[in-house]
């Protein structure tokens, strides 16, 4: 494969507009960041303070707390939702009856806002007079304090995840389908039971699909933001109409995410040397992820 | 055997149906809730005594609700456009040229759709202050005009799907780029484009971190996420109304969806497959 220079001038021209974009709103941004974070700024003085805001950060216990935070969504949401998707994709394959019904109802939730998918879960969960405490206690289980609880408000939000996982699970069952039969009839022809079929062909064949939704899972999960702000707001029934003060994270900073932190310190106290600071150190986790995912494509490109 | 396989049946769509009841059961509650009256909203009681449908005019009475919608199809309207407009061609470059350095520009493309946003927002917010454009939606809308990483992406993977025999063809009859851009490649990717055309505006729709950094305090200028996630900071007992709300923001995407369902089907598989 020769490349022609007469080409690449043409390929340059059609890939111009994106080029200034990426120079405005990515490799600029993203210097600019690095110098602010040596400064001190608030929209008005600049002042350069060399480490002040590196050493600050690494001694501010919500930077920790928003960092756990963080991670523990990735550790266990990602993973949830993951495996929850994945057994609904397979659960849809071996049913028959009415599935595309299914199908369409399963799919539906990950449609709705997802301002309005959490206000809604913070009214289906609160304990007062939510829907879901009182099926529980019909049953006899006090349910918890759900999004009022420090211990309860992250594994709420993954009961969030799990109802708008809809989109996963379209993917997983595309990747299901396209499973060639034939593999399955000779593993039953050996007999090889459900588990050994999935074990031993479904998954070697659909890795790289569940590859893919775990990486990208988990740089959502970085970014995570709204819904984790909403139900703060929403539960605590504070406001954020600027001048009014809400500090994201209740219950106790159970739901500070690392870039609503970055949020409150850059745009709402306008500390904004250090939250380049935050942005720095969320650079750092995403691109992690990132070069994980970069490292799939180039291995899958260099397959085709 | 026989027996097993049965039992089988039986437990799958027992599971089914359970699932199902979960995913259903907070549309049910919504619902009932929203047409509770006031009184009632206050109990534990979860079949409403009397259908209160005038829960949804007093929503459209006591918010900026009608504005908002306005504001966020503006929004939504004008990026997806202007995302048309520069991603379709970037898409189109990195899929059909030999050129070098083309790999790097890929990998480019997928570093930008996995930044996440808050990492450049600080220096990105000072060149929108400077121009006097905060307090507006359009630092969100502009940047559309230079492409849009997870488009491009999108776009580029079903592009490189069309065998290169077609374009070429074209090019020793001596076609132009744009040519065979607009009579052979556009009808061939109506799927692609329709899908990450729904994407985008989907996006805008439920986009609550950019306004949120943007539209200001003033609530005429607001999107329906802002507006909703104060609502219930506004009616703080009513969730009868704010349930309302949420049933009102959500109906328009769900009557989109039932419209269009194919092409959600069809990107959403676009967005999985190639990996």
């Amino acid at each position: 494969m020769a490349f022609t220079r007469r080409e690449g001038v043409r390929a340059l021209l059609w890939l111009s507009p994106w080029l200034v974009g990426i120079a405005i709103f990515f490799v600029y941004p993203l210097a600019s960041t690095v110098y602010f974070s040596f400064h001190r700024y608030d929209l008005f003085t600049l002042e350069f303070i060399g480490l002040d805001n590196w050493r600050y950060a690494f001694s501010d216990p919500r930077l920790l707390q928003s960092g756990l935070n963080t991670l523990w969504l990735v550790v266990f949401m990602v993973p949830a939702q993951v495996l929850f998707a994945l057994g609904v994709a397979q659960l849809l394959t071996k049913v028959k009856s009415g599935s595309s019904l299914l199908r369409t109802l399963f799919y539906l939730p990950s449609l709705v806002p997802t301002v309005a998918g959490t206000v809604a879960f913070v009214y289906l969960l609160n304990p007062a007079t939510g829907p879901v405490n009182q099926v529980l206690s019909w049953i006899g289980i006090t349910g918890p304090d759900w999004f009022g609880s420090a211990a309860w408000a992250k594994p709420s939000l993954t009961l969030l995840a799990l109802w708008g996982a809809g989109n996963t699970v379209m993917i997983f069952l595309a990747a299901l389908l396209d499973v060639p039969k034939h593999l399955y009839e000779a593993a039953a022809i050996d007999g090889a039971g459900a588990w050994r079929q999935f074990r031993d062909i479904t998954l070697p064949v659909i890795s790289p699909v569940l590859m893919f939704s775990a990486v990208t899972g988990v740089i959502y999960a970085v970014q995570y933001f709204t819904q984790a702000m909403i139900a703060s707001r929403v539960a605590s029934g504070a406001t954020d109409s600027a001048g009014t003060s809400f500090t994201p994270g209740y219950p106790d900073g159970a739901l500070l995410t690392l870039p609503q932190h970055l949020f409150q310190t850059g745009f709402r106290d306008w500390s904004m040397g250090l939250a380049c600071v935050h942005a720095l150190l969320l650079f750092a986790v995403s691109m992690v992820f990132t070069l994980v995912l970069l490292r799939q494509f180039s291995r899958a490109e260099a397959a085709s | 055997m026989r027996r097993r396989r049965g039992l089988v049946w039986i437990a799958r769509h027992a599971i089914a149906i359970a699932l199902s009841l979960m995913f259903l059961g907070p549309v049910v509650f919504i619902v009932l809730t929203a047409l509770m009256t006031d009184e009632q909203a206050l109990t534990s009681r979860l079949w409403p005594d009397q259908w209160n449908w005038g829960n949804f005019a007093e929503v459209f009475a006591r918010s900026e609700l009608l504005t908002w919608t306005a504001n966020t199809f503006l929004y939504a309207s004008l990026a997806t456009i202007f995302m048309l407009m520069s991603s379709i061609p970037a898409a189109y470059a990195l899929s059909r040229f030999r050129f070098r350095g083309s790999k790097v520009a890929f990998l480019v493309v997928i570093s930008a759709m996995m930044l996440p946003p808050q990492v450049v927002a600080v220096p990105i917010y000072l060149v929108w202050a400077r121009l006097g454009l905060t307090d507006s939606l359009w630092p969100l809308i502009l940047p559309m005009l230079f492409g849009d990483a997870f488009s491009i992406f999108l776009l580029r993977q079903f592009l490189i799907t069309i065998p290169r025999d077609y374009t070429d063809a074209a090019r020793v009859d001596g076609c132009s780029d744009l040519r065979i851009l607009l009579t052979i490649i556009l009808p061939m990717a109506r799927p692609a484009i329709a899908a990450v055309a729904l994407f985008s505006f989907f996006y805008c729709w439920n986009d609550y971190y950019g306004p949120l950094l943007y539209a200001g305090v003033d609530q005429e200028g607001w999107t329906l996420s802002l507006g909703l996630a104060t609502f219930k900071a506004f009616h703080s007992v009513q969730w009868n109304l704010t349930m309302a709300a949420t049933l009102l923001v959500t109906a328009p995407v769900i009557v989109v969806f039932l419209f269009a369902q194919k092409v959600f089907i069809e990107g959403v598989t676009l967005t999985g497959v190639k990996g």
